[in-house]
């Protein structure tokens, strides 16, 4: 059974430049107890798809009419886009879906203690007492190994370590026991040794807890070690998507190839950083034809600039958009894991 | 190789004062105690290390940004010879010339108000390099052009730039009065990896065709084994680790080094778990432990380690260690497995 479904979403936001189109036409599923990585630079569109999954974008963005997001629930399928009042949008705001963000400092608030915080919104979520709350809150502090969690309880968020935080964090909002986790880059503001802890935490909860888990992140190193299937994304675009195995081992698109390339080797100091050529473009300025042709060195000159790649099935089963994969030829290029 | 080191600090200290020393409240937080070290002319210098350990201190006192509280910080790059500690008004205006800072957030460290011409060009009119708006034109215009910048850009301001972009202007901003030492403070810990690689690329090759010799303050250590010749290890104020690149990696003795290299997520899906994961946080900077300030997180700490603290010691050819079981340990470098306890 499909934990959640996300069918040709398109979103566009109205700027006072212009109409600035985020999300272009994307499609993935997530299964109950998978974690699915979504990987791309800032500004690739990563952010507003998750939040697309809880109504959370501002109020100038326009969903495409054939945007569809169908969220699976014990009694029966949810389309996400039409709900509309507060009170219908509870059952994905908190409800089936928690979120966890990447700067935890700011998603408490400053002057509340962490327990009450923790106890509010699991009042809000379910008919549990204040005691019970209380007691859950406690006992979820103890799970993410925050030492003396009864004490903790009573604290603000500053007399939190960054680390301590994040896991606080984690702590709430897996309380309320949610279907899909929505974790946008947990780990970015942490300390390596920090980041690898939260990483260990984050795989334990998924096995015991069984939540489909969307991570977003633009770190590959931190997805090759969480994720089970990921999807590249571009410009609003998704490029490449698979088993996190095959996609970095075999990376078939030129941008998830260039990502690799880019990416500095602990285990091969000679080899030289090869950067992806150019810049971003500016989403004002989206290019025609494939998003990523203005910095491919794979383009293919006539094509590339017109038409939109749709997705190639590769012989292992992930799958690409891109004209030269749709052609047989994946390229020289390949980044070795 | 026995030319004199652009940046020699010797037994260098930075605390500031907390509290209120009316109501007496002594807290005094060492930032950077008692670190000894040598920047070789010409060298890409990495300095590494968690948040709070003092790293972007020790940069900014090199420069004279912060107060030194003591110890001596010799600068010589052949032309001068300053003691950074004690250096008067009008040497510093001239040192100030010579040594620059490039900043981590090039979204913060650009002002919007400003044309990308007037910001390369400020340095230059503020010290008055330049005779005529001429010249400082043509310098503006050589600069921007040896960091990729487009002509054109000139005119437009920061916001119409990339984050890779922006940092391309910060670079030539504070190579525009030509620097011979440069700190880059995680210049691209906000970047994507993919723009990443390309200022990497462009700052090795400024350095080789400007001569300068760089301090690259990173938390990275891939980016750092990647860039730079040296690397020095600091925690909580402390060095604890320094040596040639290559060495550091292929052979850590400090068991920090050594968590911090196998924290590093690994590309391959099947690499995990295996690495030896550290426990427990960095404590804070005004609450230090006692002896050895990794052993509240080190696997391998003893009494020893509780009551005394380790010197930095000689640990092989430019290599340099404060672990009282430096030599015991063998840890291993690049590919990791079974590691043995000091006996």
């Amino acid at each position: 059974m499909t934990l959640l479904r996300v069918e040709n979403l398109t979103l566009a936001f109205d700027t006072d430049e212009g109409r600035v189109t985020a999300v272009d036409g994307v499609s993935f599923e997530i299964q109950p107890g998978e974690v699915l990585g979504l990987v791309g630079e800032s500004g690739s569109g990563k952010s507003v798809t998750a939040k697309s999954l809880m109504q959370l974008n501002p109020d100038n963005a326009h969903y495409s009419p054939e945007s569809r997001i169908t969220l699976m629930l014990d009694d029966g399928p949810v389309d996400v886009l039409s709900l509309k009042t507060s009170r219908e949008l509870k059952v994905v705001r908190g409800g089936a879906i928690s979120m966890i963000f990447q700067e935890p400092m700011a998603s408490f608030a400053p002057a509340i203690t962490i327990g009450d915080q923790m106890v509010e919104q699991l009042m809000l979520h379910s008919d549990m007492t204040k005691k019970q709350a209380k007691a859950l809150s406690i006992d979820m502090l103890a799970r993410v190994s925050i030492p003396e969690p009864a004490r903790r309880f009573d604290q603000y968020a500053f007399e939190f370590s960054g680390g301590m935080r994040q896991r606080a964090m984690i702590a709430m909002a897996l309380s309320t026991k949610p279907k899909l986790l929505i974790a946008d880059e947990p780990t970015t503001a942490l300390d390596v040794t920090i980041q690898a802890q939260v990483i260990d935490l984050m795989k334990d909860l998924v096995s015991e807890f069984g939540m489909g888990i969307l991570f977003i992140t633009h770190d590959l190193g931190v997805i090759a070690q969480t994720a089970d299937r990921v999807a590249v994304m571009y410009l609003g675009k998704l490029v490449e998507t698979g088993a996190v195995r095959q996609v970095i081992r075999r990376p078939a698109h030129p941008y998830t190839q260039g990502l690799l390339n880019a990416l500095p080797k602990l285990e091969d100091l000679d080899r030289p950083l090869t950067p992806v050529p150019g810049d971003i473009p500016s989403p004002l300025e989206r290019p025609a034809g494939c998003v990523f042709h203005t910095r491919c060195p794979q383009r293919i000159a006539g094509t590339c600039e017109s038409s939109v790649p749709g997705p190639t099935r590769l012989p292992d089963g992930h799958e690409a958009a891109c004209f030269a994969v749709e052609a047989g030829d994946p390229g020289e290029t390949r980044a070795s894991a | 190789m026995s030319e004199r080191p652009t940046v020699s600090v010797r037994d260098l200290c930075v605390h500031f004062k907390l509290g209120n020393k009316w109501l007496g409240d002594n807290l005094v937080v060492r930032a950077v105690e008692n670190i000894t070290l040598d920047i070789p002319r010409g060298s890409f210098f990495g300095l590494v290390g968690e948040s709070g350990s003092g790293k972007t201190t020790l940069g900014r006192a090199i420069l004279k940004a912060v107060p030194i509280t003591s110890g001596k910080v010799g600068y010589h790059d052949g032309e001068v010879d300053y003691d950074v500690a004690e250096i008067g008004k009008a040497e510093l205006k001239d040192y100030r010339k010579r040594a620059q800072l490039i900043f981590q957030d090039p979204y913060a460290a650009l002002s919007p108000r400003m044309t990308v011409r007037d910001i390369i060009a400020e340095p230059l009119e503020v010290m008055k390099l330049t005779k005529s708006r001429e010249e400082t034109d043509a310098r503006v215009r050589e600069i921007a052009g040896m960091c990729r910048l487009n002509l054109e850009h000139l005119r437009r301001f920061p916001h119409a730039f990339s984050g890779g972009q922006r940092q391309r202007i910060s670079i030539a901003r504070a190579l525009v009065c030509r620097p011979k030492f440069l700190v880059a403070d995680e210049s691209v810990a906000a970047l994507d990896v993919s723009i990443q690689a390309d200022i990497l690329n462009l700052l090795k090759s400024l350095q080789k065709e400007m001569d300068i010799t760089f301090l690259f303050i990173s938390h990275d250590l891939s980016v750092v084994a990647h860039t730079c010749d040296h690397v020095a290890v600091m925690y909580l104020g402390r060095l604890v680790e320094t040596a040639p690149t290559r060495d550091l990696f292929r052979e850590p003795k400090h068991p920090y080094t050594k968590a911090l290299m196998s924290a590093i997520p690994s590309l391959d899906p099947d690499q995990s778990g295996q690495a030896q994961k550290l426990e427990g946080e960095i404590p804070s900077p005004a609450n230090p432990p006692p002896g050895c300030k990794f052993q509240t997180r080190c696997p391998h700490a003893v009494e020893r380690c509780r009551r005394e603290e380790p010197k930095l010691e000689p640990a092989g050819h430019e290599h340099f260690v404060a672990c009282h079981f430096a030599e015991e340990l063998r840890l291993e470098g690049m590919s990791t497995g079974g590691e043995t306890a000091p006996a």
